[in-house]
């Protein structure tokens, strides 16, 4: 018990004076994932609205699907990835495995499938209510996308905060395609893998901490913007 | 492509659903210039038929011809509006509302303000031009359904049901728009099941009953002696029994 106490302190102390190893490393896997989060919110938001308002043979089962991907293990994903990008691989003449490149692909194909799904699902409920109205004036599919995309923007935000959670929190995919090289593909999760592994509680219970934290800082942030782009909610 | 898409001829216009005709055998003309009503009870087909004429809905048999004919699709929708009675707010302001309408018929961004200010002063909606529409009341919302229909100055403007939830006054805020559209030279058809609002509104009447059109005629004539027995019994004010053919 005094070693979970001392650890503790010691970790808020890493925290407190912004510890040099312990801020490269919450850059890093902040980078990693909110890169990887941008360009799933860039594939994933305007796809699910796409099937949202688009209807063709085999929609049924795309939609099955990328519900399914939403449940992907990482360490799959980290397996398939690794496999593209190692040198005998498809995609091995561009040197990415072990770089943060490698990670942010990872990631990326590990939560599209998860803003896509809910953007769907987002998509879906306002199209009930906005279809009639958006063939009457005549839109055509691509501005009925932006239409449902801009409209539910507020739902929009926690379905990409969802992603961030999601590629925050993963430490299987990052840790096949990065490889916890030190100073170069080292992020929280790794790192508290492995340093609890060898003992070393401090560091894994401060990044332990960042982690929560910055899970607090990101919905909180979305909370606020989600009141202040529902003003019709603020006026009730 | 200027020309207008006017009369609109339907014919044999019928719709099912399973083995129930919602709509049977249509057949009827709608001439510019005339307001024209749709009368008859709940149940009627009034809204469906509304919609089929509007392209939303696809005719089970019958055809929909406007012209001549030879008007191409896109021509049409260009030309056409419609309010419904339950009017579809976007989730932004009352302007930005006006400004998608006009964004999606493609008007130039550097264009629209100056279009949604004359919307929003012709609808008496100036003062909420900030307010996010979801918020507006009833009555302030169709009128912004009706200011963003209006703005796109559409040849022929459906409404259904336009004024069924709203109040006396709001109603006639309403009824006023729908007079200054007409004047300013926009086809009217119209559905509604309130005879007050047909006396006032319509140049002509087309009466539905069970789906069936039982009359077309010029409003006076219609209101002053109608020829069809369900009419008869509908301006009467007797309820006329709707499931008489599932009993």
């Amino acid at each position: 018990m005094t070693d979970l106490w001392q650890a503790l302190s010691v970790a808020l102390s890493l925290v407190a004076g912004l510890d040099r190893e312990l801020m490269e490393i919450v850059g890093l896997s902040l980078r990693v994932s909110l890169t990887a989060v941008a360009a799933a919110a860039l594939i994933g938001l305007p796809l699910g609205a796409a099937l949202t308002v688009t209807r063709f043979p085999g929609r049924g089962f795309c939609i099955v699907a990328l519900n399914s991907l939403m449940g992907l293990p990482p360490v799959v994903v980290g397996l398939i990835v690794y496999l593209m990008l190692s040198r005998a691989g498809p995609l091995g003449v561009f040197g990415l495995l072990f770089t943060p490149t490698a990670m942010i692909i990872a990631q990326t194909v590990l939560i599209t499938p998860i803003i896509a799904s809910l953007s769907r699902q987002i998509s879906d409920d306002l199209w009930t209510e906005y279809r009639e109205q958006l063939r009457s004036l005549g839109v055509e599919r691509r501005r009925a996308i932006a239409t449902l995309l801009w409209d539910g923007r507020a739902g929009l935000l926690t379905a990409v905060l969802a992603g961030f959670g999601r590629a925050s929190a993963e430490v299987g995919a990052v840790m096949i395609v990065g490889g916890n090289i030190d100073h170069v593909t080292r992020v929280m999760t790794t790192t508290i893998a492995m340093e609890t592994g060898k003992g070393n509680l401090a560091l894994a219970l401060g990044l332990g901490i960042v982690l929560i934290a910055i899970s607090l800082i990101i919905n909180g942030l979305t909370f606020g913007l989600g009141a202040a782009t529902r003003p019709e909610r603020a006026a009730l | 492509m200027t020309g207008s898409i006017l009369p609109l001829r339907v014919d044999g216009l019928t719709l099912l659903a399973g083995n129930r005709r919602l709509l049977d055998n249509l057949t009827f003309e709608l001439a510019a210039g005339k307001r024209s009503v749709i009368l008859g009870p709940n149940g009627a087909g009034k809204s469906l038929m509304l919609r089929l004429c509007h392209g939303l809905i696809t005719p089970s048999a019958g055809s929909i011809v406007w012209g001549g004919g030879d008007i191409p699709a896109a021509h049409l929708v260009q030309c056409q509006a419609m309010v419904f009675q339950k009017p579809v707010m976007l989730r932004r302001s009352t302007a930005a509302n006006i400004s998608h309408a006009l964004a999606c018929r493609g008007v130039k961004r550097r264009e629209r303000a100056s279009r949604v200010d004359e919307a929003l002063s012709r609808t008496g909606l100036e003062t909420l031009a900030r307010v996010p529409a979801r918020v507006l009341s009833a009555g302030e919302q169709q009128r912004l359904a009706l200011a963003r229909a209006w703005i796109i100055r559409p040849e022929v403007l459906f409404l259904d049901e336009p004024t069924a939830s709203l109040d006396p006054a709001a109603s006639r805020d309403v009824e006023d728009i729908i007079h200054a559209i007409h004047d300013a030279g926009t086809k009217i058809v119209l559905t509604t099941q309130d005879l007050g609002q047909a006396r006032r509104i319509a140049d002509e009447i087309l009466f539905l009953h069970r789906g069936r059109l039982v009359e077309h005629a010029p409003a006076e004539e219609f209101f002053n002696g109608p020829t069809a027995p369900e009419a008869h019994t509908f301006l009467s004010g007797e309820l006329i029994a709707l499931d008489q053919n599932h009993a």
